[in-house]
């Protein structure tokens, strides 16, 4: 293995064979993992290759057709409400319910989730101070720009400080200069956290990732840990596993020849 | 609690925030009132009861009621917010019971708001205020168990058209077990115990009894267990979606 394995009591997510089928169709075939405190783990992988599948399965939203999740030690199946306490969660899309103000969206949240009085004020504050929601505030959701809803998704996850965070997708539809503060904000969770981002743009992965997965047709092909601008992928296929360092600026090579016919050039 | 409490003061946000909950009750009380004044013939019938305007209560639920239950689930559905919901940690309980709370005391918002008729019918004679009183509780107990159903049926679509409709045609026949016509027909094929197993599952029977004057236990549990079920029903519905 080119990653050491992280000591056991900290590992925050632990995803032993998990599948999911629709009907005769397997969205997730086999996948398992561990994340720990500090890394901040990236989902790679082709549009329907079971990113946000397993994110959900992770979140307790769909239930596995096989294999267990736990999180921070608490099965997800069997005690769904306290692994769902210690885990913040931006799903596909970030919705919100749109006749809310992100104001009184994140009270609901927050309330939701027995954050009282003081505490209430206070994680909110910090909550729209790290996603600079503070202009938007008292606006119906359902009138903000695609990059603000996210921003509110963001803050809705991030409220109550939870040791893991699951983010689908969290800074597509920023700007520039949004995806830079979000890319940021994660870095700085990170280590007190365990955090698994899905993206499509494979620079971010050397920008905020400490580890990069790469999922294909519902397996897990590649895993391993960004080290300075690389990622030293280990990759598995029919069984045998190679390694492979994906350097600066190929990464996208290597993303195309492990998921499509193509070979890399 | 807690949970239940926030689910159903943010559904009830929810009604006021845009003009549906307006909407909603304006055209509560104008059917309510064209009924009760044009068709039911208030002030021809010279008698001081209100028995005309809660008669035509179970009919205009049957359309009225489906219009607050469509949305329950089938909007959250559609919107993605189910996700948010059920990933939050909250007991599925709690979700169901904060949303159909929040829906009851909407219709029972409503329904308070006919309270210009009683005043009317006090002004032109001398009417017994304790039926009357009862009848109230008697629609409201009736609006719930509507909304329980509705509840249960928005769970198992994405398309609020399709829940209104399903729900329609299913209190339809909620409503219908009871009237006359029906009781006739089925007593022209079925033994007595079968007519009266029919028609005891009707609102129309419950309603009724309590609108000649008396709560019975019997009609209170009826209306309660009804909703009981029909919540269960809901939240086994939507604990099923999870295995996709
Ligand atoms: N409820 C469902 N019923 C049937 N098929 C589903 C369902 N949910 C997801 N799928 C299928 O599962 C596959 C994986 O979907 P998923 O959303 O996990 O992909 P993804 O990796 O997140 O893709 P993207 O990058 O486009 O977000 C897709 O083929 C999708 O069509
Ligand atoms: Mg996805």
């Amino acid at each position: 293995m080119p990653h050491p394995v992280p000591p056991l009591q900290f590992r925050m997510i632990e995803i032993e064979g998990i599948s999911k089928h629709f009907g005769p169709f397997r969205a997730v075939d086999g996948i398992s993992l561990s994340v720990a405190r500090g890394e901040v783990l990236g989902f790679l992988g082709p549009n329907g290759a079971g990113k946000s599948t397993t994110m959900k399965m992770i979140t307790g939203f769909l239930a596995p057709s096989a294999g267990r999740i736990s999180v921070c030690g608490f099965d997800v199946a069997q005690q769904p409400l306290e692994a769902q306490k210690r885990i913040g969660y931006l799903p596909e899309g970030a919705p919100a319910y749109h006749d809310m103000t992100p104001a009184q969206f994140l009270s609901f949240i927050a309330e939701v989730r027995g954050i009282d009085g003081e505490a209430r004020e206070r994680q909110i504050a910090n909550a729209v101070k790290r996603t600079e929601l503070a202009s938007v505030l008292e606006q119906p959701i359902e009138t903000l720009s695609k990059g603000f809803k996210r921003r509110v998704g963001l803050a809705q996850a991030i409220l109550h400080d939870p040791p893991v965070l699951i983010m689908d997708e969290p800074t597509d539809g920023l700007d520039p200069n949004q995806k830079h503060t979000v890319r940021q904000l994660i870095r700085e969770m990170a280590s007190a956290k365990a955090i698994i981002v899905s993206t499509h743009i494979l620079e971010e992965v050397e920008a905020m990732c400490t580890r990069a997965v790469i999922i294909d047709k519902g397996h897990l092909v590649a895993d391993g840990p960004v080290v300075g601008r690389d990622v030293q992928f280990t990759v598995t296929r029919g069984g045998t596993q190679e390694a492979i360092t994906a350097e600066a600026g190929r990464l996208d090579a290597v993303f195309r020849s492990l998921t499509t016919d193509e070979a890399a050039s | 609690m807690r949970e239940t409490m926030a689910i159903a003061k943010r559904e009830l946000l929810g009604y006021f925030a845009t003009p549906l909950a307006y909407v909603f009750i304006v055209i509560f009380l104008f059917t309510m009132g064209v009924f009760t004044f044009y068709i039911g013939n208030f002030y021809q019938n010279e008698r001081a009861e209100l028995t005309a305007f809660f008669g035509f209560h179970p009919w205009l639920y049957l359309f009225l009621i489906p219009a607050i239950s469509m949305r329950l689930w089938a909007e959250e559905r559609k919107a993605g917010t189910l996700e948010l919901l059920l990933t939050l940690p909250i007991p599925l309980y709690a979700a169901v019971l904060g949303k159909f709370l929040a829906a009851w005391a909407f219709a029972g918002l409503a329904l308070i708001l006919t309270f210009p008729i009683w005043i009317t019918v006090n002004y032109l004679g001398d009417p017994d205020n304790g039926v009357i009183f009862a009848s109230y509780i008697g629609s409201f107990l009736m609006a719930g168990a509507f909304l329980a159903i509705g509840s249960c049926v928005s769970a198992m679509t994405s398309s609020q058209v399709i829940a209104f409709v399903v729900s329609v045609v299913v209190c339809f026949l909620f409503t219908v077990a009871g009237t006359p016509i029906v009781i006739d027909v089925v007593s022209t094929i079925f033994p007595l115990a079968i007519v009266n197993a029919i028609s005891s599952f009707s609102f129309l029977t419950h309603f009724a009894s309590i609108t000649a004057g008396v709560i019975d236990l019997r009609d209170l549990i009826y209306f309660l267990s009804l909703i009981a079920l029909f919540l269960f029903a809901t939240a086994v519905l939507i604990d099923l979606r999870k295995a996709g």
